[in-house]
């Protein structure tokens, strides 16, 4: 399996396969919740496939699967042998080979999301394994959270804090963490979001959107350049 | 022989290798789910059975692995169909041939060489994790005495460092169940690679076996195996 390219030797290239989207966070910040509705909005418009890194192997993917937002053949789940940081960082082997085997039996595909397994703030996705990231911090965690940065906070392609209906209710202060967030992050964008409320997370899906065209703008498939 | 120690075999040996070994326990979760490994004296009893069977059956499938690819490169599926013939269980056969398309899969860039390409191209879908990692082996410079002696290694490592994670034991007393076994690893690293593979040893451990098959259908598993 991942035999799918004639040079072997290098790490497949970009051109002509799916945006690899890493997504991590803490536990319960809401990063499958997020997956899901990324998958009920983009879904009818692209070619999508999900790896799950839950820290009880299938939970995320049957979670995913119960939500009937894709088909469940093209939901993979990954066991990280406790070591969820792991799994995406230092050993990506089983992701890398989840990807290759969706976007083998599935392709060509538009956008494979990496799940990562719930964990703290110095998670980050390997280089090799996620093309873009997203962080998900929920405000429950308290506003504080944003201004500790770590690698996922700080370095992520966006960081989305979600569950902003719990805000009043936890005194988390919405202000503070977006001036801390765009502090530490040098201007890259964060966005807001109440997945309860809005099922479709619809400004995270447009950002998604905008990456995956550019993506599939600037990796065309071979075919695209025997044709051009 | 001796296994010559090298920079080679430290980077194939290093848990930090980047092919996926992490998320493999060699049974010892199933084993702690089970109440049959709680503490160190278990898990030194557990490391030493799994050492004397599948260790050894790896240790030797590796040497012959590695002489294989420093000779000639047809033949990789008769080598693997030992390597099959030799794991009973079907869980443990899954778990043996994932580890080795993965460590094929990294090795390939890491060490690239044509028997490492002719492996491939006869198992794609994996070799048994033994006759990847002496194929890796010879790739990366390694003798035969050294694929033993990583298989050996591997074989109790994997369980020890599972067992560190999963019951929290004491991970300074784990390693020095490792290293009271260091005699008997380097004495597997001096077996000669066997050249007629069907003399190739074939130590059974049916309670691993039992392991392997039990963790498949634990819903609450955090290993792979």
């Amino acid at each position: 399996m991942g035999a799918a390219h004639d040079d072997q030797h290098e790490a497949p290239g970009p051109h002509g396969r799916a945006l690899r989207l890493g997504i991590g966070g803490p536990v319960g910040s809401g990063k499958t919740a997020l997956v899901a509705a990324l998958c009920r909005t983009l879904g009818p418009s692209m070619r999508l496939g999900v790896v799950t890194n839950d820290i009880y192997t299938t939970e995320d993917a049957d979670f995913l699967r119960r939500a009937g937002v894709l088909d469940p053949e093209r939901i993979l789940a990954v066991q990280t042998g406790c070591c969820p940081h792991t799994a995406i960082r230092d050993d990506i082997a089983a992701n890398v080979d989840a990807v290759e085997t969706l976007e083998e039996r599935f392709g060509p595909l538009d956008l494979v999301i990496v799940e990562s397994g719930g964990d703290n703030l110095t998670a980050t996705f390997s280089r090799g394994l996620a093309d873009k990231q997203i962080f998900v911090l929920d405000v429950s965690g308290g506003d504080k959270v944003p201004r500790k940065g770590g690698p996922g906070v700080t370095g992520a392609d966006l960081l989305v804090v979600n569950k902003t209906d719990l805000a009043p209710l936890v005194g988390a202060d919405l202000t503070v963490m977006s001036r801390d967030a765009g502090a530490v992050r040098n201007g890259k964008p964060v966005l807001f979001t109440s997945i309860r409320q809005d099922q479709g997370a619809h400004a995270v899906a447009e950002w998604v959107a905008g990456v995956t065209d550019s993506w599939r703008h600037d990796h065309p498939h071979d075919h695209a350049h025997e044709h051009a | 022989m001796n296994a010559s120690m090298n920079a080679a075999l430290l980077l194939l040996t290093d848990s930090r290798l980047p092919a996926g070994g992490h998320a493999h326990s060699g049974g010892a979760e199933e084993a702690v789910r089970t109440g049959a490994v709680t503490g160190p004296d278990d898990l030194a009893r557990l490391l030493r059975g799994r050492l004397a069977t599948a260790g050894r059956v790896a240790a030797a499938l590796a040497a012959a692995a590695c002489a294989h690819a420093l000779t000639t490169n047809d033949d990789w599926r008769e080598l693997d169909a030992e390597a099959d013939a030799r794991t009973a269980s079907p869980a443990q056969r899954d778990a043996s041939r994932t580890q080795g398309r993965l460590l094929v899969r990294s090795a390939r860039r890491i060490w690239p060489s044509s028997a490492l390409d002719a492996l491939t191209t006869a198992l794609p879908g994996g070799a048994h994790h033994p006759v990847a990692l002496g194929a890796v082996a010879a790739a990366a410079g390694c003798t035969p005495s050294d694929a033993a002696l990583a298989a050996a290694y591997q074989a109790v490592t994997g369980p020890a460092t599972a067992a560190v994670r999963l019951l929290g034991l004491d991970p300074v007393t784990v390693h020095r169940l490792l290293a009271d076994l260091a005699p008997e690893l380097d004495a597997m690293a001096r077996t000669p690679a066997t050249a007629d593979w069907a003399d190739l040893p074939a130590h059974a451990a049916p309670a691993l076996d039992l392991l392997a098959e039990g963790h498949v259908h634990n819903p609450l598993k955090l290993f792979v195996s």
